[in-house]
């Protein structure tokens, strides 16, 4: 594969984090379970660490300098958000603790609100639990009905499925962007078009997509997208809730507590505007700052260029895995992401993984918190995924280990 | 320490389980799973004047959980009660490092002692073990089913 093509350079790249850097407490591994948390640059532990050792203070409270210096970092960090995903004002992004945060303050605060007896609400059948059992629940609570739109059998949604599962009942349609299981692109701005045709509002899960493709909810049209900071080379504990303002102006608050209220006396309460209305409690202030600076990394390479890298990176890989006997890839061919669930003759997703790690190459096994589509595609899978700092060199390691599963396990 | 993991015995034990299957009722069905890598073992038991008179499992999951069930199966078949919950004990510890096995008392089990090395794996070898643990729990209210 001709990398110098191209303007991403992933050993340039692997250079920006510690983690790929000789060091006496650590083996050096080839990480391909970029799926699960992507490493950290430099630029983004020393965001984090300068946060903690120099600009520590409490958000929209202090009245003295370090105060109003955090919250500035705090909003400058909404502001990144908003511009990277192109929403039209930084009211429009609330700060979770990750994905799941974000879709389950969705489910309580909206859904309880707006979904009622007898409506319905749409999930994919290749949802991972992050966005599966929040609209379980909230079907069960609200005595609604969970629609399930089943996969084709290469791992795709059809839209045409879709439109047949659309009522006028339905209130929501829920879809991953791209799988974490099969690696599938899902076309969400027609989603969110057909839904919105059909009077029902759309979600749209990015933990998978944001840091691998541009993303921009004005384009995709989704009134609600959430991600993840961990997965975009920022910290764990933050994450993002876009919402269009005006739903979140009708929206009651998710929790209650400090910083979300304008006005409190025995006898009312006003809350405060969105998105400080969502935001009960002390934020996590330290990671906003991380995963500004995870955004800026982002943006520095550029997400197209990274975009076109993975893709040429995934087409490699594809090509690669095929030549390997008894080896039975998950999820469409050739058109979709860097995230392969695979299983190798009889051998078990779980013994996979371990011969790998004797061989440093990390990648995970298992359902990958998605079990009805583990059911579906007949249980656990091994699976290796992608990220920018990846390269040819990579997919070669994981092949070769691949070989030497299967020589252990007895096959020729 | 590839081997060490997967000795022959192991993968002999995955391949070719013994004690394989279901018993027909009465019995004490434990369901054993682990949530994050979809390792299933269940095990019937006929109990009898305290011991464990039959024993069956099956399930679906990695070669180190599924022989370490084969390997119970094969083993408990006959003992105790007390005898089980001794060996339950020792095997845990066995896997965890904390005693060497007697291949005199434990035969192929001390072939699982290869996941010691496998941290993450160590969960693999005891879900079999943590589940005839539960199933031992319900041993008593099993004796009066065995009245009628």
């Amino acid at each position: 594969m001709a990398t110098t093509r191209l303007a991403i350079d992933a050993h340039e790249i692997r250079r920006q984090f510690p983690f790929f850097q000789p060091h006496p407490e650590m083996r050096s591994v080839i990480y391909l379970d970029n799926a699960a948390t992507t490493q950290k640059p430099y630029a983004v532990i020393e965001a984090v660490s300068h946060f903690w050792a120099y600009q520590n203070a409490n958000v929209h409270r202090g009245g003295h300098g370090a105060g109003a210096k955090a919250s500035a970092l705090y909003e400058a960090a909404r502001e990144c958000v908003a511009k990277f995903l192109n929403a039209r004002e930084p009211a429009e992004i609330v700060f979770t603790r990750g994905t799941t945060e974000a879709i389950n303050l969705v489910a309580s605060s909206w859904g309880e609100t707006f979904v009622r007896a007898g409506d319905e609400i749409i999930v994919t059948e290749m949802e991972h639990h992050a966005n599966l059992l929040p609209w379980m629940r909230l079907a069960e609570k609200q005595g609604a009905t969970l629609r399930v739109w089943r996969i084709t059998d290469d791992g795709r949604l059809d839209l045409d499925a879709l439109r047949a599962l659309l009522t006028e009942r339905t209130r929501l349609v829920a879809v991953v962007h791209i799988s974490n299981v099969l690696g599938t692109v899902n076309p969400v701005a027609e989603i969110c078009r057909i839904a919105h045709e059909a009077g029902a509002r759309c979600l749209v899960d990015a933990a998978q997509s944001i840091a691998h493709m541009p993303v921009d909810v004005q384009a995709i049209d989704c009134d609600f997208l959430a991600f993840s900071g961990h997965k975009a080379y920022g910290p764990t504990g933050i994450g993002v809730l876009y919402a269009k303002r005006a739903l979140l102006e009708e929206m009651p608050p998710y929790q209650v507590g400090g910083g979300m209220v304008r006005i409190v006396s025995w006898e009312r309460r006003q809350w405060a505007e969105p998105p400080a209305k969502f935001e009960a409690g002390t934020p996590p202030i330290g990671e906003a700052v991380g995963l500004h600076a995870a955004l800026d990394f982002i943006d520095s390479l550029g997400r197209e260029a990274i975009a076109a890298y993975e893709h040429e990176l995934t087409e490699y890989a594809l090509r690669r895995l095929q030549e390997v006997p008894g080896l039975r890839l998950h999820g469409p061919v050739p058109d979709r992401a860097g995230i392969f669930a695979f299983t190798l003759e009889d051998i078990h997703p779980h013994d996979i993984a371990t011969v790998l790690d004797t061989r440093d190459v990390a990648i995970r096994s298992g359902l990958h918190c998605a079990h009805p589509l583990g059911e579906r595609l007949g249980g656990a899978t091994a699976r290796a995924s992608l990220a920018v700092y990846n390269d040819t060199s990579h997919i070669d390691a994981l092949v070769e280990a691949l070989h030497t599963t299967r020589k252990v396990f007895g096959y020729a | 320490m590839l081997n060490e993991l997967y000795q022959e015995i192991i993968l002999d034990h995955y391949r070719h389980p013994r004690s394989w299957g279901e018993l027909e009722p009465p019995k004490i069905t434990q369901e054993g799973f682990n949530p994050s890598c979809g390792d299933e073992v269940i095990l019937d038991l006929r109990l009898d004047d305290g011991r464990i008179e039959d024993i069956r499992f099956h399930g679906r999951g990695c070669s180190i959980s599924q022989a370490s069930a084969s390997m119970l199966a094969e083993s408990v078949k006959g003992k105790t009660l007390e005898e089980a919950r001794a060996l339950i004990q020792q095997v845990l510890a066995l896997v965890k490092g904390e005693i060497e096995g007697d291949p005199e008392t434990l035969g192929d089990i001390v072939a699982l002692a290869g996941v010691r090395n496998f941290p993450v794996r160590v969960k693999c070898a005891t879900l079999a073990w943590h589940t005839l643990e539960e199933a031992l729990k319900h041993a008593d209210s099993y004796t009066d089913w065995g009245v009628k």
